[in-house]
């Protein structure tokens, strides 16, 4: 984690995902694809520009965006609180 | 913005079984979460909530969120709506109900409630179809579309459920997709805000039933639809009539004051007292 460069994380809950392909096809900017069962899974997180459409759009809430302004590290311990 | 999430979660029923019961990709996963985050924005407590729904898909949000929920019978929503709202002026009465439920079974409420202008807000959910039942038509279905009790197409004209509620005296109404959901985050919040009967139509999709039956595709194609179709406010204004032919408009289409029932019976009260003295 020593480069400058903040990423963006995309976490997506499986257990409550139906696979409707929704944050795939609505993707601005084509970060999110679909796996052979439907899926959706983070094919290119670097391309992802934090608009968060995925999220308001999803009718499961299986999906979270953070910020691309906090580190990972800073998210990992966000997520263990 | 895990914050999204965050909020969500607070309002859900985590006891409840999830993931939820409706179809994969419907329309009213998306407005459940506009309204949740509309209610946060507006600062509402939990207690102070009341959600209540009729019969239907919609019918089955409250069971989801940690509010004070009522679940009645078919097209009756409103009706009990206003008998909370009456005992309890306090309490922020939100009804939720489906196309079938609001202007067929319980049209009759529905342009009651808005010209009585009591202080509740309606949120429809307009997929133009009874999806839960199996795809019969409903007052909503569009001319010549296909279902189950149509099969050689409708031959009935669509009620709008906006325009019903501005002709009935509905002091707010606004319509939106759930395509644009922060569109529905910001109408939402302004009809909770609204003093008086407020409308929000929301414009969502059955890919279940009525998008199989006429060939529309899956929920992404029929989201892509309403985002081909809809005409903001602002927009339509600098259109011509023939432009705006096919298309709907979206945002706030009426916002005005009125006499609110409660104020209004309260004067009344307030009259017959010092009448008898």
């Amino acid at each position: 984690m020593g480069t400058k460069e903040k990423k963006t994380k995309i976490d997506i809950y499986k257990a409550w995902c139906k696979a409707c392909g929704i944050c795939v096809a609505f993707c601005p900017a084509e970060v999110l694809a679909r796996d052979e069962a439907g899926y959706p899974y983070v094919k290119f997180p670097e391309k992802c520009i934090n608009c968060g459409w995925c999220e308001l759009r999803c009718p499961d809430f299986a999906i979270t965006v953070y910020k691309k302004d906090k580190g990972l590290k800073e998210i990992d311990e966000e997520q263990k609180k | 913005m895990p914050e999204i999430t965050k909020l969500i979660h607070k309002y859900l029923r985590h006891d409840k079984k999830f993931p939820h019961v409706w179809c994969p990709g419907c329309g009213i996963g998306i407005m459940l979460g506009a309204l949740i985050r509309a209610i946060d924005r507006c600062g509402f407590t939990k207690d102070e909530i009341v959600l209540v729904s009729g019969i239907g898909c919609t019918g089955r949000l409250p069971v989801y969120v940690d509010f004070n929920t009522l679940h009645t019978t078919h097209g009756r929503a409103l009706a009990f709506a206003t008998g909370v709202k009456l005992a309890n002026p306090k309490l922020k009465v939100i009804v939720v109900m489906g196309d079938g439920d609001a202007v067929a079974i319980g049209g009759n409420h529905f342009i009651h409630a808005a010209r009585r202008n009591i202080d509740l807000t309606a949120i429809i959910v307009n997929n133009s179809i009874y999806g839960m039942t199996g795809g019969q038509y409903s007052p909503t279905t569009p001319y010549g579309m296909k279902t189950t009790t149509s099969s050689y197409t409708h031959i009935e004209q669509a009620f709008s459920i906006s325009e019903l509620a501005v002709t009935a005296g509905a002091p707010f109404v606004g319509r939106g997709t759930v395509y644009h959901a922060k569109l529905l985050d910001s109408l939402m919040e302004k009809a909770f805000m609204k003093k008086g009967f407020a409308v929000v139509e929301v414009i969502s999709h059955c890919h279940t039933q009525f998008g199989k039956l006429n060939k529309m595709g899956s929920a992404v194609e029929m989201m892509q639809w309403q985002r081909d179709h809809a005409v903001t406010v602002e927009k339509a204004a600098n259109m011509t009539e023939e432009e705006l032919k096919n298309k709907f408009k979206i945002g706030v289409l009426i916002d005005k004051d009125l006499p609110i029932y409660l104020d209004e019976y309260e004067k009344i009260r307030e009259m017959a007292k010092t009448k008898n003295k």
